[in-house]
């Protein structure tokens, strides 16, 4: 009996960790090797016969040369542009998208009522359409032949060359691509919000603008930060949406130089050295977003 | 039903909210809908409409048609290819990952949770610079392609299929499994015959979200594919619109979304046939696990 309990003791103890190890395997292997792959070419300076960055695999080899050079680059040089336009840009989306997304999230988890289904079903749909896809339908619309022209024209404008490397283009359709992954963590912040503590706030004499302010607003706090956080980490990282929609070197943003440094195999270094400040630079969102997901996984476990 | 306007004189009806919504929606399904509209275009242009055809999709003889392309075929037979080995690899990955994270409590596992959240967080972009950095330097035996790209789509998909797994392990609890062990069901049975069946809203669920996503994915592929026999659809597609746009682009745009909603809705018909008795429906499961 003993000996029974003590083998089926131990093999209990073996299954989870044995169902936990390939998964946990596969990510140190290619999530954690990787990323300190990119610490191992940003602070390498040794070069192969191609004049390519041989990784620096040794911590205590490390040379920061090339690192510090772009960190200098960023600050005076040459990617300090890139870096200005990532953040106007990301703030005047995230802008657009708090401006358009929360009355959009507000509307249908608290007002639709019977059309909410509807609504939800419309506002998940983007998610399921290719982001290149939607950002094609736009390069489309906005040629200088497409809709958008044949529309102002009617009023005699025009026609805008729209798609000539315009920061306001950029912008629009950097909030119109993250949109919909805004809406949808908020709306569910929004959907979990108790309706008595807002009707307890009106009936306590509070305007529909006070409510707002002192309960609704505070209260889904962190489903907007958590929204803003999954919107602006990929808005950093985007070099696509500009290529497509502006192409002009004059709206590059830092995911365009990342993208430019890193395929060029000589600049590798310096791809990943821009790619180490990006990480650092997201670090507020990164590790905000982290620690929600990870008081979430305990919250439940309990 | 309305809350807005049921609650009392002072509620008033909210149009404002209602039009910014609805305008909301338009705007952004719109734009694709005219995308779908240009890929039947009987002329070469994008923007200027010339009249109905399906020749951009094939048997009108036109050359760059999808049916006479030979690299946008590929491109959408490989997106579907890898789509489906994503959801084949990284869904059975992460169930098992959020039993064993679930159940097993420990220093390493409190580790090993960390870090299964990472790739959650982390930006494509530097997702997939530090998978191709590592891959050309370090894990050299693995070429640029598809294999890659396979490697590169389950990392990005299993910390999902983790966390939407994990929230339905937890709202299921421990009992049933608990009283299968105690019926005399070992701890490998009861996982078998009581928690998959239980788990399965979920599993499919992260199935569709895999699915979709790496049909969507373009920033880890486009680091990855390496050479124009893995090149994916959203990879042809950024690099076509610069090369050769043509409503062929537009067309091979709409057959992904078909294969998209598609397979959605099969793996939605499927999982209701299953699940009907058991409640909880895949939608369910993504409204809980997204968050």
């Amino acid at each position: 009996m003993a000996v029974e309990a003590e083998t089926s003791g131990l093999r209990a103890r073996l299954l989870y960790p044995l169902l936990a190890l390939p998964g946990t395997a596969w990510l140190v292997a290619l999530f954690l090797v990787p990323f300190y792959g990119i610490l191992a070419v940003a602070f390498s300076t040794e070069l192969n016969g191609f004049r390519q960055p041989i990784p620096m695999w040794n911590p205590l080899g490390w040379d920061f040369s090339v690192f510090l050079k772009t960190v200098d680059q960023s600050v005076n040089g040459i990617y300090r542009q890139s870096w200005e336009h990532s953040f106007v840009y990301a703030f005047l989306a995230l802008l657009i998208c708090v401006a358009v997304g929360y009355p959009v999230a507000y509307y249908i988890a608290r007002l639709a009522g019977r059309r909410r289904g509807l609504l939800l079903a419309l506002i998940l749909m983007p998610w399921w359409i290719n982001y290149l896809t939607r950002m094609l339908a736009w390069v489309g619309l906005l040629a200088e032949d497409g809709y958008v022209n044949d529309f102002l024209g009617w009023f005699s404008i025009g026609p805008v060359d729209f798609l000539g490397g315009h920061a306001y283009v950029v912008i629009i359709a950097l909030a119109y691509g993250y949109l919909p992954f805004f809406i949808v963590p908020l709306y569910a912040s929004l959907d979990r919000l108790d309706q008595s503590l807002i009707e307890a706030s009106r009936d306590l004499g509070k305007g529909s603008a006070r409510t707002f302010f002192y309960v609704t607003l505070p209260l889904t706090r962190v489903g907007l930060i958590t929204a803003m956080a999954i919107t602006a980490l990929p808005m950093f990282g985007d070099f696509y949406t500009n290529t497509l929609v502006s192409s002009s070197p004059s709206t590059a943003m830092i995911g365009n130089a990342i993208e430019t440094a890193l395929a060029g195999g000589t600049t590798r270094s310096q791809g990943a050295s821009l790619v180490l400040l990006l990480s650092f630079v997201l670090l507020f969102f990164m590790g905000y977003y982290l620690l929600m997901s990870i008081r979430a996984s305990k919250a439940a476990t309990r | 039903m309305s809350i807005g306007s049921g609650a009392g004189g002072a509620w008033r009806k909210p149009y404002a909210m209602a039009t910014i919504t609805w305008a909301y929606v338009l705007w952004s399904l719109v734009p694709v809908l005219i995308s779908i509209q240009f890929s039947f275009n009987d002329g070469r242009s994008r923007s200027v409409w010339q009249g109905f055809s399906t020749k951009w999709y094939c048997c009108g003889g036109e050359a760059g048609s999808v049916a006479s392309d030979q690299s946008l075929l590929l491109s959408l037979q490989n997106s579907l290819v890898l789509a489906v080995a994503t959801v084949v690899v990284a869904v059975p990955l992460g169930t098992a990952l959020a039993l064993g994270l679930t159940r097993w409590r420990s220093r390493t596992s409190s580790a090993a949770n960390a870090v299964s959240l990472f790739p959650l967080v982390t930006p494509e972009l530097v997702l997939g610079s530090a998978l191709y950095l590592v891959i050309v330097t370090l894990y050299t035996q693995i070429a640029l392609g598809l294999g890659a790209m396979l490697l590169g789509h389950v990392t990005l998909s299993v910390s999902y299929v983790l966390v939407i797994v994990r929230s339905r392990l937890l709202s299921v609890g421990g009992e049933y499994e608990a009283a299968a062990r105690d019926l005399g069901a070992t701890r490998i049975q009861a996982l078998g015959t009581i928690m998959l069946p239980l788990l399965s809203p979920a599993i499919f669920a992260s199935a569709m979200v895999t699915f979709a996503g790496s049909l969507d994915d373009f920033i880890v592929s486009n680091f990855l594919f390496g050479n124009a026999e893995a090149i994916t659809v959203p990879v042809k597609l950024y690099n076509g619109v610069r090369a050769s746009p043509s409503p062929a682009l537009n067309a091979l745009s709409t057959l992904l979304l078909i294969g998209t909603f598609g397979a959605l809705l099969g793996m939605y018909v499927i999982q209701r046939r299953r699940t009907r008795s058991s409640g909880g429906s895949a939608l369910d499961g993504i409204a809980a696990g997204e968050l």
